[in-house]
């Protein structure tokens, strides 16, 4: 087992996963093409759910319940056996960058505005202005404060990180969860039994069993479709390319030059999220630009694949199996033959 | 960055652009290096570039300009939207506080020696998807398969020791309890039709191929020793079986702690150096009250022992697991897992009291303590298991430990 760590199989930076699993490496006979993966870049997200919609159209998933959840626009809830992309919603009282969402509309004359009819313009005495009142450059409110009220709204749609050391991959005792010469994890459906292992392990809840089904349902990345030489149905719908699908490693780049992009730009909230290969599940094959703490959007902080520690796992529930065995092999001894007298021992 | 996605996008209409846009090829494969050259790959992100950029996609929500110019229409009319509002940069420090200050719920400068739990969760779901394990099933797996390995080793003692009613009794309980342990855990799949799959592949990554292939050895020669002993022929068989099974009995006991603490789930992955001990010494408390129930009063001292020893080390080692556990140990204090946890508690000094007071003496006292040494451990797995289950129900017990981590590493 440890010279499965050894060989930062069950742990650490990998680079080339789908060589481990057995795919042609890179420059053998059979090589295998390069990992690919998601960069869902929030900052341009809009919440359209064409995402959500181009996943379940393509991939033929079950309707799973219309419900109104309350959570904005979120009405799908969190990633599922039916949801494999899953656009969150958050509405904060917090300044985004330098955008002013903070700006004061308790002069705006909306009568007299509609009185102008559509071709709206500028009025020049002010008496009913049609662009909001912009706040003064010193920061306090053209109207005293009274209506003002910072609003942001984060849109980010979440998907499968096919995470370079994938829980639900290791633990799956059928097999059924296999690492796809894309890098990518899938799961075979004529194989999987429905154990359920996969959905405890992964640390994301991406996977999950669908009821009346039995078997476990995730994303695939639109395997089908990448053998085919197409891009996923998610990147593919997504009107701003806040959804982008490429190499891995291309994406990790232009990620970096982003988020630098935006941080320069005073959105000092921007960041990563699962880029960083050294992390606890290797690096997730989707990673994401996100512009606050990742469980603001139902991320885990510090996610570490189950299996790193499987090792030490082993060698305790290994201590425990002796312990039992020779505690009572210790009483059986202490207690000698049946019907032989023992001292110490009142019979 | 600007220049890059211009140049790209330039590039993306003329010369290659046909080849780029005009998606599937019969036969082409995604990514073969040297194709995807040639005829330019229909993925957004390649090396030469990015397609399908959208002029002005660079200039952002929030931000000043970021096109230094370079942008076309659509990119100068936001870059000229964003103008407008950059004069009036608020200044970060205020941002940052009022941050903070809204993930503290509003109690600053309340500094506590303990730092609070700065955290917040998206509209209070779980981080973690919760299996469909049933308790009943899955449980009464961990339960019946403590049972039936502890047993073995007991009853292969009894069997040396000139104790045969209590061998003969606990190899028969062993093999009923190992089959029982394997109907629930096919009762419990999504697709039971499909159980021989788990003998598919033998995977050391996970505890469920490992635990199905231990039961796929440990079952038949349990059985093995089972029908020796209550038909009484091939002794030999019977006496290799009841060896053999005795010598794999303490590993069916005690992987099932580790298909627990092999996941995501707060209370039982944190628990993994403890979670083994608590159930080997389940174990052994659940097989002592079946030799205490099932043996007479002549051949169970080793068993009245065992239930004293099988119920201390399950509680030190339950103790032990809640101290490393910190914040998740609520789970086991209250809610489901606690009321369990209490009536495991409660079942096992009683159990363990009247084996060591009454039960050398009654053989009502010594069924009465081994029937409720038995529901004691059941009453653990079932603990354990509503427990972990709570836990990774509440996103706090996911986010706190990983925030704390994070924060410790980073020294602040
Ligand atoms: S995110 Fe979860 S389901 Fe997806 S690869 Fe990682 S462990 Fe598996
Ligand atoms: S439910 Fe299916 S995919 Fe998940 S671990 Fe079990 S067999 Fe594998």
């Amino acid at each position: 087992m440890s010279s499965l760590i050894g060989r930062n199989l069950l742990a650490g930076a990998e680079k080339d996963p789908a060589g481990d699993a057995g795919h042609g490496a890179p420059g053998a006979p059979g090589e295998h093409p390069p990992r690919v993966g998601f960069f869902t870049d929030t900052s341009v997200c809009i919440g359209c759910k064409a995402c959500e919609v181009a996943c379940k159209e393509w991939n033929a998933i079950p309707e799973d319940g219309l419900d109104l959840t309350g959570m904005s626009y979120d009405n799908s809830g969190g990633l599922g056996a039916s949801t494999w992309r899953h656009v969150a919603f958050i509405e904060q009282s917090k300044p985004l960058g330098q955008a002013h969402a903070d700006v004061g509309h308790g002069d705006m004359d909306v009568l007299a505005l509609a009185a102008q009819g559509s071709g709206t313009h500028p009025v020049e005495d002010g008496s009913a202005a049609n662009t909001p009142a912009a706040p003064a450059a010193d920061g306090t409110d053209g109207d005293g404060g009274q209506d003002r009220g910072e609003l942001r709204w984060l849109m980010s749609s979440d998907v499968c990180k096919h995470c370079t050391h994938a829980a639900c991959l290791d633990v799956c005792p059928t097999g059924s969860l296999f690492r796809t010469e894309f890098g990518t994890v899938v799961v075979q459906e004529d194989i999987c039994n429905g154990c359920g292992y996969c959905v405890p392990a992964c640390p994301y809840g991406v996977i999950e069993q669908r009821p009346h089904d039995g078997r476990a349902f995730k994303c695939t990345m639109c395997y089908d479709r990448l053998g085919a030489g197409q891009e996923p149905a998610c990147a593919k719908a997504c009107p701003t390319e806040s959804i982008q699908f490429g190499p891995l490693d291309e994406l990790r780049v232009r990620a970096q030059e982003r988020v630098d992009q935006l941080r320069e730009a005073g959105v000092s909230d921007a960041r990563l999220y699962g880029h960083d290969p050294e992390d606890g599940v290797g690096g997730d094959g989707a990673f994401f630009l996100l512009l606050d703490e990742p469980e603001v959007y139902g991320l885990p902080p510090d996610p570490v694949v189950t299996t790193r520690d499987l090792p030490g796992m082993w060698r305790h529930a290994g201590a425990a199996a002796l312990t039992l065995l020779g505690g009572l092999a210790a009483v059986f001894a202490a207690h000698g033959r049946n019907g032989a007298p023992v001292r110490g021992f009142r019979r | 960055m600007s220049g890059e996605t211009g140049g790209s996008g330039d590039g993306r209409t003329s010369g290659d652009g046909q080849g780029r846009r005009s998606g599937y090829k019969p036969g082409q494969v995604y990514g073969n290096p040297a194709e995807e050259r040639e005829s330019g790959s229909v993925a957004d992100v390649t090396k030469e570039g990015q397609s399908d950029v959208r002029p002005g996609r660079a200039a952002l929500v929030g931000g000043q300009d970021l096109t230094d110019g370079h942008g076309d229409g659509a990119g100068d009319r936001g870059a000229t939207g964003v103008a407008a509002i950059t004069g009036r940069s608020k200044p970060k420090g205020t941002a940052k506080g009022r941050h903070r200050g809204g993930r503290r719920r509003g109690r600053k400068g309340e500094r506590t020696v303990v730092p609070e739990a700065e955290f917040t969760s998206y509209y209070g779901r779980p981080v973690l998807n919760q299996p469909a394990w049933q308790p009943l099933n899955i449980a009464g797996y961990f339960f019946l398969g403590g049972l039936a390995g502890a047993g073995s080793v007991l009853a292969a003692g009894a069997e040396l020791t000139g104790r045969p009613v209590m061998a003969r009794a606990l190899k028969t309980s062993s093999a009923l309890a190992v089959a029982g342990s394997a109907a629930a855990l096919i009762h419990d799949l999504g697709r039971p039709g499909r159980f021989v799959n788990m003998l598919r592949v033998f995977k050391p990554t996970s505890p469920m191929s490992v635990g199905s292939w231990v039961l796929a050895v440990y079952g038949p020669v349990s059985g093995a020793a089972a029908l020796c002993a209550l038909g009484g022929r091939l002794p030999r068989v019977g006496r290799a079986a009841t060896a053999g099974a005795a010598l794999i009995g303490p590993a069916v006991a005690a992987y099932t702690a580790v298909l627990a603490a092999d996941t995501a789930v707060p209370g039982w992955h944190d628990g993994y150096r403890e979670l083994p001990f608590v159930f080997v010494g389940s174990a052994a408390t659940a097989a002592s009250g079946m030799a205490l129930a099932m043996s007479p009063t002549a051949e169970n001292g080793p068993a009245r022992s065992v239930a004293l020893a099988g119920t201390a080390l399950e509680n030190a080692a339950m103790k032990a697991m809640e101290r490393r556990l910190g914040l998740v140990a609520e789970v086991y204090r209250s809610g489901p897992g606690g009321r369990w946890m209490r009536a495991a508690e409660a079942l096992s000094a009683a159990g363990a009291a009247g084996a060591a007071l009454l039960a050398g003496r009654s053989r009502v006292a010594a069924g009465a303590s081994g029937l409720a040494l038995l529901a004691a451990s059941a009453c653990t797995r079932l603990g354990v298991f509503h427990a972990g289950m709570e836990s990774s129900k509440d996103p706090n017990y996911t986010v706190i430990p990983q925030r704390e981590r994070l924060d410790a590493a980073s020294g602040s």
